[in-house]
């Protein structure tokens, strides 16, 4: 499993990668590796306010739908245009062009809840066990 | 629950195979991605591993031991080595099973049954024949679905003489690395196909032959299911339940009103007031109907949705359901929802996949 240096994750295996005040999101290597191939994404809209852990898009596979969650509280900076005919870039490149979305960091503080990905690693193999 | 294993389980743990359980079975999902597998299998061939459906045999005369009694399809005109799919009812006229009956001989049946009603099945006909030589032949027998427009080409390359000859829904015995193999084309993607069977200790030997020919790749549950889902074949435990009649799943013609058979006489009566039907329909984007998902119009729930997926094929959401009867028209504007989302769909013809090669 590729799991990239320098981001940071959530036990709902999203990632999280922080420039300043604005958080990019997407979903991990395990996260779309266990979904299979993705067939929709519905994303919210730019603007849009959530709260950390909130349902924040849906996802779905050939296989189910799942939620994802907002690794942080924020509002929607932007969200991913490709997705949308080319839901398939969550598979080929799930830390790059198959981002969800960005969204603004309203309160730093809530970096600590995430894992960085030295704790994840350590988490997927506690899964794996 | 102990999951039962196919005799191919390794070669799937070797082959990275995703797994989950089916009908009590521990069984292939995917190998390399559904899309890909279902792509493959409409463009060349796969091999699945159907190890785990069940194989009945039953030697005595037809009608006086009761078995003609057990199946809806007419079982007496048919020829020896050819196949009819029809249907296993209880008293009530409700569906125990869909089956595939082969005719080995005047008086040789092979009935193959689904892999989690395989017991009850068994059970239920044993308790209705006048006739003891029936036998459950499941564990001893390996099924290996070769499905895909290149399928015949494959088997006359590995030497199955005459295979080119056979006919939809009708089999044969063909030599395959020196065994006598029963082959037929049947199957459940769509596509030309070919269903064989063989004594279990040679699966892995066969899957490795098969697998030889780079035309063939290995294709898992998931692709079955999308590739029978957009030809609208039912999928017992959802589009056909112990809840159903074959009637009302638009199966009628399965079923041979002529002869006696189990739940005949109060399949006659619901014939008459069928409340709901078993309809086709496409969403109008990507997204997904799902199994147990509401059927509406005009804002009042129509029915309930038994399967669901997104099509490789269409490229849309597809799904299957059952809907009051006067609502079950063709092109009739209906809206799928769960807690999370509304899709519009449209109710259309079966099947959604009219490009297989089949009948090729």
């Amino acid at each position: 499993m590729d799991v990239r240096e320098g981001l940071f994750y959530t036990k709902e295996h999203e990632w999280v990668k922080i420039d300043g005040k604005i958080a990019t999101v997407g979903i991990t290597d395990y996260a779309q590796s266990a979904l299979g191939d993705v067939t929709f994404v519905e994303l919210p809209k730019k603007a849009d306010v959530f709260k950390q852990a909130d349902q924040i898009a849906t996802v779905e596979s050939v296989k189910a739908a799942s939620d994802i969650y907002a690794p942080l509280s924020g509002a929607v900076e932007e969200i991913n245009p490709e997705l949308d005919n080319v839901p398939e870039l969550v598979n080929q490149s799930c830390y790059e062009k198959g981002f969800f979305l960005k969204m603004q960091i309203e309160d730093e503080a809530e970096i600590k809840n995430l894992m960085d990905a030295k704790s994840y690693k350590a988490y997927l193999e506690s899964l794996a066990k | 629950m102990n999951l039962k294993l196919t005799p191919l389980a390794e070669v799937h743990e070797t082959l990275g195979a995703k797994t989950a359980s089916f009908g009590g079975w521990l069984m292939p999902i995917e190998y390399n991605g559904i899309i890909q597998e279902h792509n493959w299998t409409r463009k060349n061939a796969s091999v699945f591993d159907i190890c785990h459906m069940g194989e009945f045999e039953f030697k005595g005369d037809l009608k006086t031991s009761g078995f003609d009694n057990v199946v809806t399809a007419d079982l007496e005109s048919m020829p020896v080595k050819t196949c009819r799919y029809g249907f296993l009812l209880n008293e009530t006229g409700n569906i125990l099973d869909d089956a595939v009956t082969y005719r080995k001989g005047i008086d040789q049946w092979m009935l193959v049954v689904n892999a989690a009603t395989t017991e009850d099945d068994f059970k239920h006909i044993k308790s209705n024949l006048r006739s003891s030589n029936f036998r459950n032949m499941s564990d001893q027998t390996a099924k290996l679905d070769l499905q895909g427009p290149l399928s015949r080409d494959v088997l006359v390359s590995l030497g199955c003489k005459g295979i080119e000859n056979l006919a939809y829904y009708t089999f044969d015995y063909f030599e395959l690395f020196e065994n006598k193999v029963l082959i037929s084309r049947t199957g459940y993607t769509g596509e030309l196909g070919f269903e064989i069977y063989i004594d279990s200790i040679h699966a892995v030997e066969l899957w490795n032959l098969l697998l030889k020919e780079d035309r063939v790749r290995p294709a898992g549950l998931g692709a079955r299911d999308t590739l029978r889902l957009e030809m609208s074949y039912p999928l017992y435990g959802q589009d056909i339940t112990g809840e159903n009649n074959p009637i009302e799943a638009g199966f009628g013609k399965f079923i041979d009103f002529d002869k006696e058979f189990i739940g005949k006489e109060k399949l006659l009566k619901k014939k008459t007031n069928v409340e709901k039907k078993l309809v086709c329909f496409v969403c109008d984007s990507r997204r997904a109907p799902r199994h147990n998902d509401r059927i509406l119009k005009d804002k009042k729930t129509i029915g309930v949705v038994t399967s669901g997926s997104f099509s490789p094929s269409l490229g849309v959401g597809i799904g299957m359901g059952y809907v009051e009867s006067h609502e079950a028209v063709v092109d009739n504007q209906i809206i799928i929802s769960d807690d999370k989302k509304e899709l519009s769909a449209k109710i259309v013809k079966r099947p959604f996949y009219k490009n297989g090669s089949l009948k090729g």
